[in-house]
């Protein structure tokens, strides 16, 4: 799933202190759960949806985050199968499916996630 | 151009195949005569033909000569040379005309005139033939003896060995072992080395008659004295075959061999003598080494090149019966002359003697004996008349492990230096073989091939090709991953010697990017080795591989187990019931490891402080079932109750789980005592194991279960408590500082070059010098232990990351879902 900017819904997710540097947090919008990563030596914010597609797992939150040639990824607890956090992709096996990715905003010290107008509607 | 080559032994092949490179472009018609049966085999390695077969042996099938077009008549030896019509006569009456006359004849067992050689069970040792007939002998033997204690006698004893014959005396004329490679001291301590090994020496001993009526029973000595035995093998030396020679009139010295010039031509010029045959000098090379430079020396000059045979180096490094031999340059200046610098422990069976000029400037020679892995670079050091260290005397100790290599190591090397001596393979032809893409030791075994003959060149290769890599910007170790261009071993050198204590730190300090998956739980982990800091410490929690982040493991579903300490295996009736209780509470799912605890399974990631909280106030701590880490002490009852009991083991299993837990380590780390031989708490699987005897305790080390499982071996034994703690401080930390990630012990050892003796130098005889910074290290990490879930459970910050939902703490993963099982509770299936 991508986001068209013209339909961005923001909402508030959490403090930016209340993240981990270099870490993760699950964040609740609705009935989902969405993956907030904080890469603290570039400043960078990125969201996944928080369920690994491998076993269906609620554990992205709590991956380990790194990179691969520069490009942001994180590793499943399970079974460390590696996504993209700037387009979902599994890095680490083709056939696996990509993870939805959200945009994330920060604005005095708060966190905003942006999510689809239509999710929007539906979850909250 | 037709050549006909006599003797199809180890130097006679080596000669065809030097022949077949060097005239590629000029075609040569081969002609060879062997007297033995099969095609040369390995001489060199003939006592391993008990270990493998005939055709392990052999250095190439009779198919190979079919397709280089060679004619390979065997089983018929030549018999007459005719020098005027240059045509030689087989014994099945074959003629074949040649212009030229190769012979590599080598030589035969040289069997001095005592009587009663001829008897029934009287053996030489040289040829496939020969380990045949003791070998059918043999079952009728329970005792063994050899005349000659030199190399080859040596290597005829380690036969006896093999056939299964226990009381082997080795008899020598002179009053030493190997009189002609090592000294007396050396000799001496060889001596002590094979009778622990159950061979007995006997030296100054002068046979006068070899007893029996139609078999041998025993060995009459001219001091009157007496040796009993069923079975004898003679190895008084080697004669060189030159009976054809003689025939043909050709000189030959006054004991043995056929006279030849610097191109090995006899006196007659179209005629050639190699390998053990020729006598140059007035010296026999009684080595394959000098006898392949033979060979590439006639191929070469029959292909028109330059090239002479000068003499050759007889330095030798040989494994005899498992202990090191090696004597280098030469071993027997006159005092005089020199300044020896001895090292000697007799505890280790280690002797080693460098000779070096009054200066100090340059090494003549020497000897190793016990231990000889400095023996390449000594050899080079003389050979290339490399300058010493200011401190000579460290040559003679081992080479530090961690990197720090004595001398010069392979780069102060020139070119020319003579790496491979078989194969004559300059340092300088490795490193071009190197840069032209043969960059593993078999490629370059294959297109150089160095190190295929005797293979003791093998580790200086391997230098050699790392080094040239290296010099060209390749890296070959195994580097962590893309953001750290280090083993594991230099990332904890560098970590601890710039005394970084974050992952950040360390990532600034030598890493690129950002990290990753690999790398980050690699540095945790020796973070924690070095530091012992509280491992969800600010910057480095989120480095924590994740079940160490969370203290706990990650299950199905997404809940996690807990599994308290239980050291020993051993609980209160009290304790129990709180586990219960808690399982109640929190509803988790109970069993009982197969490390002698209880671990609970299925609780949500916000209770886990809860849980452990009601745990840690009963008296409970953090097991580290997630970690890398120091896991169980398995116990089996021991001598409290056990009626078999020599020790008590629950007491010591419990008293080094609780020294070692918390320990991060480069894999998980298990361990067990038991309380006799009969191994009830099966120490032996276990990584470090420990039995009671009625000394002591036996110390195993380097066991695993799991996929791949490998039995300890004995490490020390008949410890008492103190020492086998010393020795267990040294052995962790000595894995911890030098093994590769998520390795366990076993295969770390495995990968350990010189394996468990190496290991045992390091930790029992401290051979690097490091015990006691080991054992320091160690019960550094032993002071500075803490519970980690206490940690948490006290620090609300850290309380705070226990929970689902950043933006909804109290709230659980509504996912979860659980199904039921006898009364239990499991994770619900996965998709
Ligand atoms: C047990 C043992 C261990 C050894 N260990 C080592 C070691 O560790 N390191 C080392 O460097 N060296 C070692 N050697 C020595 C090494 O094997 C010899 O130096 C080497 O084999 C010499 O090769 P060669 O071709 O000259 O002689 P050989 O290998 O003896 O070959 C000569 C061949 O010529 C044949 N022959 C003789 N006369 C005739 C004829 N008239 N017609 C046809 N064929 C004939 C013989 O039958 C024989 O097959 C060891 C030797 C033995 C026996
Ligand atoms: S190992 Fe020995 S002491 Fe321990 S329980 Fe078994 S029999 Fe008893
Ligand atoms: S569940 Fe995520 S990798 Fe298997």
């Amino acid at each position: 799933m991508s986001i068209s900017p013209t339909t961005i819904h923001w909402f508030l997710a959490c403090k930016a202190s209340d993240v981990p540097s270099n870490g993760g947090v699950c964040v609740k919008y609705g009935e989902e759960q969405i993956a907030l990563f904080y890469f603290a030596r570039k400043d960078q914010w990125y969201a996944t949806q928080n369920l690994c597609p491998h076993r269906k797992q609620m554990a992205l939150s709590r991956g380990m985050t790194g990179t691969v040639k520069d490009e942001p990824k994180v590793a499943c607890p399970f079974h460390k199968k590696t996504f993209s956090l700037i387009d979902g992709r599994c890095l680490s096996d083709e056939a696996e499916c990509s993870l939805s990715v959200y945009p994330v905003k920060v604005v005095d010290g708060q966190v905003y996630i942006g999510v689809n107008e239509e999710t929007a509607m539906v979850a909250v | 151009m037709k050549i006909v080559v006599i003797g199809n032994g180890m130097v006679g092949y080596k000669f065809c195949e030097k022949m077949l490179t060097k005239s590629a472009k000029a075609p040569v018609e081969l002609v060879v005569f062997g007297e033995e049966p099969r095609p040369a085999y390995d001489r060199v390695h003939l006592t391993s033909w008990f270990e493998h077969n005939t055709a392990d042996l052999l250095l190439a099938t009779t198919e190979w000569y079919e397709q280089q077009g060679i004619r390979l008549h065997l089983a018929d030896p030549v018999v007459a040379i005719d020098r005027e019509q240059r045509t030689v006569r087989s014994h099945s009456g074959i003629t074949e005309t040649y212009d030229y006359l190769v012979l590599a004849t080598g030589s035969a067992a040289f069997v001095p005139p005592i009587p009663g050689v001829e008897k029934k069970g009287v053996f030489l040792y040289r040829t496939i033939e020969d380990l045949e007939m003791m070998k059918a002998y043999a079952p009728h033997a329970r005792s063994g003896a050899v005349i000659g204690g030199g190399l080859l006698g040596l290597e005829a004893a380690k036969a006896l060995l093999d056939l299964g014959i226990t009381n082997i005396h080795v008899v020598e004329f002179a009053p030493r072992l190997m009189p002609r490679q090592i000294d007396d001291k050396g000799s001496l301590l060889l001596q002590e080395k094979l009778g622990q090994l159950g061979l007995k020496v006997l030296t100054s001993k002068n046979t006068k008659k070899i007893t029996g009526e139609e078999s041998v029973n025993g060995l009459q000595f001219t001091d009157d004295t007496f040796l009993k035995t069923d079975m004898l093998v003679i190895s008084a030396g080697i004669k060189p075959r030159d009976e054809l020679a003689i025939a043909a009139g050709l000189p030959t010295g006054p004991r043995g061999g056929i006279v030849v010039n610097e191109q090995l031509q006899t006196a007659d010029p179209f005629i050639y003598a190699i390998g053990e045959c020729a006598l140059y000098q007035n010296m026999i090379y009684g080595l394959v080494a000098p006898g392949y430079e033979m060979a590439e020396v006639v191929a070469a000059h029959l292909c028109g090149e330059m090239k002479a045979f000068t003499g050759f180096d007889m330095s030798t490094r040989l494994k005899l019966i498992g202990v090191e031999v090696a004597s280098f340059g030469d071993p027997f200046s006159p005092a005089g002359d020199c300044h020896s610098i001895v090292f000697e422990d007799r505890l280790k069976g280690v002797y080693k003697r460098i000779d070096i000029t009054p200066d100090g400037q340059q090494l003549l020679g020497g000897i190793l004996i016990g231990e000889a892995s400095a023996y390449n670079m000594l050899l080079q050091t003389v050979k290339n008349k490399l300058a010493l260290p200011a401190d000579p005397a460290s040559l003679l100790v081992p080479p530090a492990k961690d990197g720090a290599s004595t001398g010069a190591g392979v780069d102060g090397l020139p070119d020319e230096a003579l790496i491979c001596s078989c194969e004559s393979v300059s340092k300088g032809a490795i490193g071009e073989a190197v840069m032209a893409g043969h960059e593993s030791f078999d490629d370059i075994k294959k297109c150089t091939k160095a190190g295929t003959c005797c293979g003791g060149c093998a580790p200086m290769v391997k230098d050699i090709i790392t080094a040239t890599l290296k010099s060209q910007g390749k890296y070959i170790r195994s580097v962590i991953c893309e953001h750290f261009a280090y083993s594991r071993q230099e990332m904890l050198d560098i970590i601890r010697i710039n005394s970084l204590r974050s992952f950040d730190e360390v990532l600034d300090h030598c890493g690129h990017g950002e990290g990753c998956e690999v790398c980050k739980p690699v540095v945790a982990s020796i973070l924690a080795s070095l530091w012992n800091d509280m491992i969800l410490a600010q910057g480095n929690d989120t480095a924590q591989d994740s079940n160490d982040r969370y203290l706990a493991n990650i299950q199905k579903g997404g809940t996690y187990s807990v599994v308290p300490r239980i050291p020993g295996g051993e609980i209160t009736p009290e304790k129990l019931i709180t586990i219960g209780m808690v399982a109640q509470k929190y509803h988790l799912y109970t069993k009982i490891t197969g490390g002698q605890r209880i671990d609970l399974f299925g609780a949500h990631l916000s209770d886990l402080p809860l849980i452990w909280k009601e745990l840690i106030d009963a008296g409970f701590e953090s097991g580290h079932a997630y970690g890398k880490a120091l896991r169980t002490v398995k116990s089996c009852v021991g001598s409290t109750w056990c009626r078999f009991g020599l020790h008590d083991s629950v007491s010591y299993a419990i008293r080094i789980e609780e020294r070692y837990r918390g320990l991060r380590a480069p894999h998980k780390i298990k361990s067990a005592v038991s309380g006799c031989i009969r191994e009830c708490a099966e120490a032996q699987s276990k990584d470090f194991g420990i039995i009671a005897t009625e000394k002591g305790w036996n110390l195993y080390v380097c066991g695993n279960g799991g996929s791949k499982p490998q039995h300890a071996v004995l490490l020390a034994a008949d410890l008492d408590s103190e020492t086998c703690i010393r020795y267990i401080d040294r052995f962790l930390m000595f894995y911890i500082k030098t093994a590769d990630p998520l390795t366990r012990t076993a295969t770390w050892l495995n990968k350990l070059d010189g394996g468990i003796d190496y290991l045992r130098n390091v930790v029992v005889h401290d051979s690097l010098g490091i015990g006691a910074q080991l054992e320091g290290e160690m019960q550094l990490l032993v002071d500075s232990y803490k519970c980690e879930w206490k940690e948490v459970v006290e620090n609300s910050e850290l309380r705070k990351r226990f929970s689902h939902f950043v933006n909804s703490p109290e709230e659980k993963d509504p996912t979860v879902k659980f199904e039921t099982l006898r009364n239990q509770k499991k994770a619900a299936e996965w998709k």
